[in-house]
C-alpha cells in the first residue's frame, strides 16, 4: 500500500515537474525560484490527508487517483465565442477574461468597457512589465502561503497563466469585471491551475466575477489561488460562482487583506463537482474595515463540498458579518468550518457568523463547526449553526392556500437559497442561479 | 356548505374537541367564541386539516364531500381558507410569487387558464386596495419583517385574492389596533356575500362590532355549551365566559 502511494506520489511529481518546465515563465528570476520552492514544497507535502485536522472530513485521494499523464501539458479546446456567450456574464461580455482549461484566450477576451488606467491582464505579461513587476512582487504569494498545505503549494508551482488587475486610486468600475474559467474536458481529464492577483488602490471600487464552469460533462481538476488586496477606503464586491461538471474536482484558495476603512463583500456559491473545498481568509489588519463573507451551498446525491473560513479582527473597529447556507439532497456530504478570530486588543469588533443547512434527504450529512477565539475584550460576536428539514409549520401555511405539497417544498427550498441569491447585485448572475436552484428542484416558479 | 357531526379531535392523545356538531350555509356569518383553551382554535385548524391534530370520531362535510379525507391543499383549491392567528413567515419568496403560485393553482383545479405575471400584477393591485396594502409589500417576503397588523391585512389580501366559499378566520381580531382592525374587518365584509360563508373564531366580542354573525356559538370544553344569535356575544362581554363554563362543567 506505502509502497503503490509513494509511486503514485513520483507520478504525479514527474508530471507536475514536466508540465512547469513546459510553462516557463522566464524573465523574473525570483518567479523561477518561487516555482521551484512551492514545488519541492510540494514535493514534502503532497496531497492533504484526512489525518490533518483541517482536511478530516474531506478525502482528496480521488483527485490523486486520477493518474496524472493530463498533468503533464496544458489542453486544448474548441470553445467559441458562442459558448463564451452562452456560459459568461452578459454584464461583463466587454469586460471579462476568459480563460479555457487555464490557459488564458485573448482572442475570446474582451476589456472594452473598462476604464482607462485599469490593469486586467495575463499574469506573467504583467511580470515581464516594468510597470507592473514591483506591485506584482510585493504581493505575489504573500497573502495565500505555499507554506500551508499542498494545493496552494502547487498552485503557486504552476503559476504561469492567470491574471493581475489593478484598479487605479479612485476609479470606479461601472460594469462589473469577470474572470470565466471554462473547463473543456471534451478531449480527456484536464488540469487547470488559475492564479489571479488583485490589487484595489485607495477609494477604488469594483464588483469581481470569479466564474468556474465546465463546458461539458467530464473530469477536470481546477487547483485555483486568488489574492486580493484592498487599500484605503477600496471597496470590492466579489463573487465566486462554482459549477463546473458533476465529475469535476474544484479546490480553490481565496486570501484577502484588507486596507484601513476598506470594504470587501464576498458571495461564494458552490453548485458543481463532485469533490469542492474553498478555503477563504480575510485578514483585518487595519482599522475600520468590514466584510461580508456570505456563501451558498447546493449539493446532490454524490458530491462533496467543504468550505473553511478564516475571519482575523488583528485590529479595533472592524466588522463582519458572514451568512453560509446549504442544501443538501440525496447522499451528499457538506463540511462548514468558520473560524473567528479577534486578536489581542481588537476593540470594539463586531462579528456575526451564521451557517445554515437544509437537509432534502435522510442520507444527506453535514458537519459544520462554527469557531470564536476572542482575545478582546470590549466586543460583540455573536455565532450559531443549525441543521434543520423543511419546516413543517411553513409547509403547512403554503398548503392552506392551496399550493401542492411538492411544490410548497421546492418553494420552501427556494426561499431558503434566495437569503444569499438575492443579494447578489449582477442580475444575470442571480438570474442564472435561480434557474439553477429551481432546475435542481424540477420546479418552475417565475419570479 | 359546512356540516360538523360529532366532531372529535385529538393533539398529542389529548382530546381537546369532544363533539361538536354545527351547520354553516352559503351567505352566512358565524361566530366561535370561548375561553383560552375551549378548542375554537383547535376547530379552525382541524377544518384546515393540520396534521398535529388528529380526528378521533365524527365526520365533516363540505359541499357534500367529506372534507376529512382530503389533503389540505385540496381543500384550499376547493374553496376552505383559514386566515392564521400566526401567520408564517416565508423567507426568499415575495408575496407576490406566493400569491400568484397559490391562485394559479386554484385556477388549474377549476379548469381555468392561468394567469401570467403581468395580469396577475393586475388583479393584485386591485385586490390590496380592499386592504389599503402599498404595492412595497408585493415584493417583501411573505410576512417577513411585517407588524402584526400587516401580517393580519396580509391574510384578508390571500382571502381577496382566493375568494373562498368558506373563509375561517382564526382570530384575526388579536394585536390589532382599532385602525388595523377597522381595515381587516372592512375587507372581510366587502368579500362576503350570499354565495360565501365566513366562520371568526375570536375570544373578544370587538370583532363583532364591525363584522356581525348571525349566530354565535360558545364552545367550553371542546363542546358547544351554548349559541344564540349576536346579542349573545354582547351578553359575553358583559358577563365573561365563567357562567358558561361553570354551567357547561356542572
Amino acid at each position: 500500500m506505502t509502497t503503490e502511494v509513494a509511486n503514485q506520489e513520483v507520478g504525479y511529481l514527474e508530471a507536475f515537474r514536466a508540465r512547469q518546465e513546459a510553462i516557463a515563465v522566464g524573465g523574473a528570476a525570483w518567479v523561477a525560484r518561487l516555482r521551484e520552492s512551492a514545488l519541492d514544497r510540494f514535493e514534502e507535502l503532497g496531497f492533504p490527508s484526512v489525518k490533518e485536522e483541517e482536511w478530516k472530513y474531506t478525502n482528496v485521494a480521488p483527485i490523486t487517483k486520477l493518474g496524472f499523464e493530463y498533468a503533464r501539458a496544458v489542453s486544448g479546446s474548441d470553445i467559441t465565442s458562442a459558448d463564451v456567450a452562452r456560459l459568461g456574464c452578459v454584464e461583463a461580455q466587454n469586460s471579462q477574461l476568459v480563460f479555457v482549461n487555464g490557459a488564458l484566450r485573448e482572442d475570446l477576451s474582451s476589456l472594452e468597457d473598462l476604464p482607462a488606467g485599469m490593469v486586467v491582464m495575463d499574469l506573467v505579461q504583467a511580470i515581464a512589465d516594468e510597470k507592473h513587476h514591483d506591485v506584482i512582487r510585493e504581493h505575489l504569494a504573500r497573502g495565500v502561503d505555499y507554506n500551508a498545505n499542498g494545493f496552494i503549494a502547487l498552485n503557486t508551482a504552476m503559476i504561469a497563466s492567470g491574471a493581475f488587475i489593478l484598479i487605479p486610486r479612485e476609479t470606479e468600475l461601472e460594469k462589473p469585471l469577470c474572470l470565466l474559467f471554462i473547463a473543456d474536458a471534451g478531449a480527456g481529464t484536464v488540469a487547470s491551475f488559475p492564479r489571479v492577483l488583485v490589487v484595489a488602490e485607495q477609494n477604488s471600487r469594483a464588483t469581481l466575477v470569479e466564474s468556474y464552469i465546465s463546458a461539458a460533462e467530464g473530469i477536470n481538476f481546477t487547483n485555483a489561488v486568488v489574492e486580493i488586496n484592498l487599500q484605503d477606503g477600496a471597496r470590492l464586491e466579489h463573487y465566486k460562482v462554482q459549477r463546473e461538471s458533476i465529475e469535476a474536482f474544484h479546490v480553490a484558495t481565496t486570501g484577502v487583506n484588507l486596507g484601513p476603512n476598506s470594504s470587501y463583500d464576498s458571495t461564494t456559491i458552490n453548485f458543481g463537482a463532485q469533490l469542492s473545498r474553498h478555503d477563504i481568509a480575510v485578514r483585518m489588519a487595519h482599522e475600520g474595515a468590514e466584510c461580508w463573507v456570505d456563501g451558498l451551498y447546493v449539493v446532490s446525491s454524490g458530491q462533496h463540498t467543504d468550505t473553511h473560513s478564516v475571519i482575523d479582527h488583528q485590529k479595533p473597529h472592524c466588522t463582519s458579518h458572514q451568512l453560509y447556507k446549504g442544501i443538501l439532497d440525496g447522499k451528499s456530504r457538506a463540511v462548514f468550518n468558520g473560524k473567528i478570530f479577534v486578536r489581542h486588543g481588537a476593540q470594539k469588533t463586531d462579528a456575526m457568523q451564521t451557517n445554515k443547512n437544509l437537509l432534502l434527504s435522510k442520507e444527506a450529512r453535514v458537519d459544520t463547526k462554527p469557531q470564536l477565539e476572542i482575545l478582546a475584550d470590549d466586543v460583540k460576536c455573536a455565532h450559531g449553526a443549525a441543521v434543520g428539514q423543511i419546516d413543517e409549520d411553513e409547509l403547512f401555511y403554503l398548503e392552506t392556500r392551496g399550493i401542492h405539497s411538492e411544490l410548497a417544498r421546492n418553494l420552501l427550498t427556494y426561499g431558503f437559497a434566495e437569503e444569499v441569491i438575492g443579494k447578489i447585485k449582477v442580475d444575470s448572475i442571480r438570474a442564472q442561479l435561480d434557474a439553477a436552484v429551481l432546475n435542481r428542484l424540477n420546479a418552475h416558479l417565475e419570479a | 356548505m359546512l356540516e360538523i357531526r360529532n366532531l372529535h379531535a385529538a393533539v398529542d392523545g389529548n382530546p381537546i374537541l369532544k363533539g361538536i356538531n354545527l351547520t354553516v350555509k352559503k351567505g352566512e356569518i358565524h361566530a366561535i367564541m370561548g375561553p383560552n383553551g375551549s378548542g375554537k382554535s383547535t376547530l379552525a385548524k382541524v377544518l384546515a386539516g393540520h396534521p398535529a391534530y388528529e380526528v378521533t370520531e365524527g365526520e365533516v362535510l363540505y359541499e357534500g364531500k367529506n372534507l376529512l379525507e382530503m389533503p389540505t391543499d385540496e381543500r384550499a383549491r376547493e374553496g376552505v381558507f383559514m386566515a392564521f392567528q400566526y401567520p408564517i413567515e416565508v423567507p426568499g419568496v415575495s408575496n407576490a410569487q406566493f400569491l400568484r403560485l397559490a391562485y394559479n393553482e386554484k385556477r388549474k383545479h377549476l379548469g381555468e387558464e392561468e394567469l401570467d405575471p403581468l395580469e396577475f400584477k393586475d388583479l393584485l393591485k386591485e385586490r390590496a386596495k380592499i386592504v389599503d396594502m402599498d404595492a412595497s409589500f408585493m415584493t417583501r417576503s411573505v410576512n417577513e419583517g411585517f407588524s402584526g397588523g400587516e401580517k393580519k391585512r396580509n391574510e384578508i389580501l390571500q382571502m381577496a385574492v382566493l375568494e373562498p366559499k368558506l373563509a375561517i378566520l382564526d382570530e384575526t381580531d388579536s394585536g390589532l389596533d382599532i385602525d388595523a382592525l377597522r381595515i381587516v374587518a372592512g375587507g372581510v365584509n366587502y368579500l362576503h356575500n350570499s354565495e360565501n360563508a365566513v366562520v371568526l373564531v375570536t375570544h373578544y366580542q370587538r370583532l363583532l362590532n364591525y363584522i356581525v354573525p348571525d349566530y354565535v356559538h360558545v364552545l367550553a370544553n371542546g363542546r358547544i355549551a351554548r349559541e344564540g344569535g349576536k346579542e349573545l356575544a354582547l351578553e359575553l362581554e358583559e358577563k365573561g365566559y365563567d357562567w358558561i363554563t361553570s354551567a357547561a362543567a356542572a
